[in-house]
């Protein structure tokens, strides 16, 4: 503020670009090096700002997604990373700069659950005043949910994809109105991951707890090592017959407490989607007639 | 009077009705479920009334639109359409239709509105959302039917501008919207029960008279 008034309007309009001039604030969170606010000229590339400014993706991941413009942006996926940001770019792309806020994904995040995540939010926002964001959010949300889960249908796409589309146009207010961006974009720019939900029962980021499952690799496993038993709430790691540790998948609630414990040099937690492809060990039998005793 | 064309047909209508109003007086149908006329402002919560008008790049809610000389109106374009439908199924999957205990007159609204967009009273292909309201709220001298109740506020709007008092307001927000009844005390209970307004108003039975009901509901 102080520079525009030191200056003049004129010296802040010949920053940025001719139809957005000027800077703006950005709120950058999430999987990057150095998350914080940045102020940027308007026409900086997405690509400038998350690997320049931010010092890109943390822990060596791979760029997956940004989201803008808050709960009610859109998800861009690498083939964004060039595009200026400035209103019209963002609006095109099916984003928006809405509140400045930028949450950068990396290929842990499941784009599926990013947009249940936000649909949630939205629809709890909702007034209640009109049809399409009243009953409309709780209808995509309630998809959302179940493709989470693991129960979606095929049909479910074309009905996410139409209802998000109608919401859009025919609420009454800016909430309703931008409500479905999420999923929009992310149901055009992430489509093979819904389609991975729906008709393998696969989570590709390995994120929504119903589709994956956790097993140990018994290679890998070090013998004599509890640390995994001590950290499960549930009692589900056993000792198998060449007292390595095995996990049993009816009992296992997929916390992820044993990945995170087992020692680095073992590395032996194992994380699948679909959870059939995760090996079936056998409690040895002792192990039953203590638990019955 | 202004001169405006409505699929097609050309209409001379007082200018200072709403696209609406002009529409339904001339006898042509736009499905609507929350326009009261007695309302200074369109309340334009039922997203039914859309309709297509040159020179405007989607379709508008013709409630909120008023009439202007030569403007050209067409109520049955494909996004139009789209649009009604999605919005009614969104209202009957938390309506669930029991065509025989519902006591309005058949047809009623949403049956006349399920005809003229050519599709069923139910919501397919969308669920049902049970949202775990009960069947029937006590209001004092009334019973409200949550599950029945579209949230058109005609109830509410005609209350107020007969009694001057907020007897009936909206509850809770979001999805779990619905419609509350507010006894202040200093004689409401007894304004409510001589005047059954809203009853009359209600364009889905959502609000009933306790009298109406046999004594076997009533516990």
């Amino acid at each position: 503020m102080p520079s525009i008034v030191n200056r003049g309007a004129d010296w802040f309009r010949s920053i940025g670009t001719e139809k957005s001039p000027g800077t703006a604030i950005f709120s950058i969170v999430g999987n990057v090096k150095f998350p914080g606010l940045v102020e940027i000229a308007m026409g900086t590339t997405l690509r400038t700002l998350i690997f320049d400014i931010c010092g890109g993706i943390a822990n060596k991941k791979a760029f997956k997604a940004v989201q803008i413009g808050g709960p009610s942006g859109g998800c861009l996926s690498d083939v964004f990373l060039d595009t200026p940001i400035d209103f019209d770019s963002l609006t095109q792309a099916g984003a928006m700069m809405g509140s400045g806020g930028m949450v950068v994904m990396d290929e842990d995040s499941c784009m599926v659950d990013v947009a249940r995540y936000f649909l949630d939010f939205t629809q709890k926002e909702s007034c209640g005043k009109c049809t399409f964001c009243r009953i409309g959010t709780k209808h995509l949300l309630d998809i959302l949910d179940r493709i989470t889960k693991g129960e979606g249908r095929e049909e479910d796409l074309t009905i996410l994809e139409s209802l998000a589309k109608d919401i859009k146009q025919g609420s009454l207010c800016g909430l309703g109105k931008t409500a479905p961006n999420p999923v929009i974009t992310s149901l055009k720019y992430f489509f093979d991951e819904y389609v991975a939900h729906v008709r393998e029962k696969r989570c590709p980021a390995l994120k929504c707890r119903a589709l994956i499952a956790y097993y140990i690799d018994l290679d890998r496993c070090a013998r004599g090592c509890e640390v995994c038993v001590g950290s499960c709430p549930v009692e589900a790691i056993f000792t198998t017959k060449g007292r390595k540790k095995a996990i049993d998948q009816a009992k296992c609630v997929k916390c992820g407490e044993c990945m995170a414990v087992c020692p680095k040099e073992y590395d032996a937690v194992r994380k699948v989607s679909p959870p059939s492809l995760a090996p079936i060990i056998e409690r040895p039998p002792e192990e039953k007639i203590k638990e019955g005793a | 009077m202004v001169k405006i064309t409505v699929d097609g047909k050309e209409l001379e209508v007082e200018e200072h009705l709403t696209v609406l109003e002009a529409c339904l007086k001339n006898g042509i149908f736009i499905p609507h479920l929350c326009f009261l006329k007695t309302r200074p402002h369109p309340h334009a919560s039922c997203r039914l009334c859309f309709v297509s008008i040159e020179g405007y790049d989607r379709p508008v809610t013709s409630c909120t639109e008023k009439v202007r000389d030569g403007m050209v109106v067409r109520t049955d374009t494909p996004e139009v359409r789209s649009l009604q439908k999605s919005a009614f199924k969104l209202l009957m999957s938390l309506h669930p239709c029991h065509a025989k205990i519902c006591p309005t007159e058949k047809p009623c609204l949403l049956m006349r509105i399920a005809k003229h967009l050519g599709v069923g009273l139910n919501p397919k292909p969308l669920e049902y959302i049970d949202r775990g309201l009960p069947d029937l709220v006590d209001f004092g001298p009334l019973y409200y039917v949550p599950n029945r109740c579209v949230l058109c506020a005609k109830c509410i709007h005609t209350c107020r501008s007969i009694n001057q008092k907020p007897l009936l307001t909206f509850a809770r927000r979001g999805i779990m919207t619905m419609v509350a009844y507010f006894d202040g005390g200093d004689g409401d209970a007894d304004v409510c029960s001589n005047c059954k307004a809203c009853v009359e108003i209600c364009p889905v039975a959502a609000l009933l008279p306790k009298s109406a009901f046999p004594s076997s509901v009533e516990k």
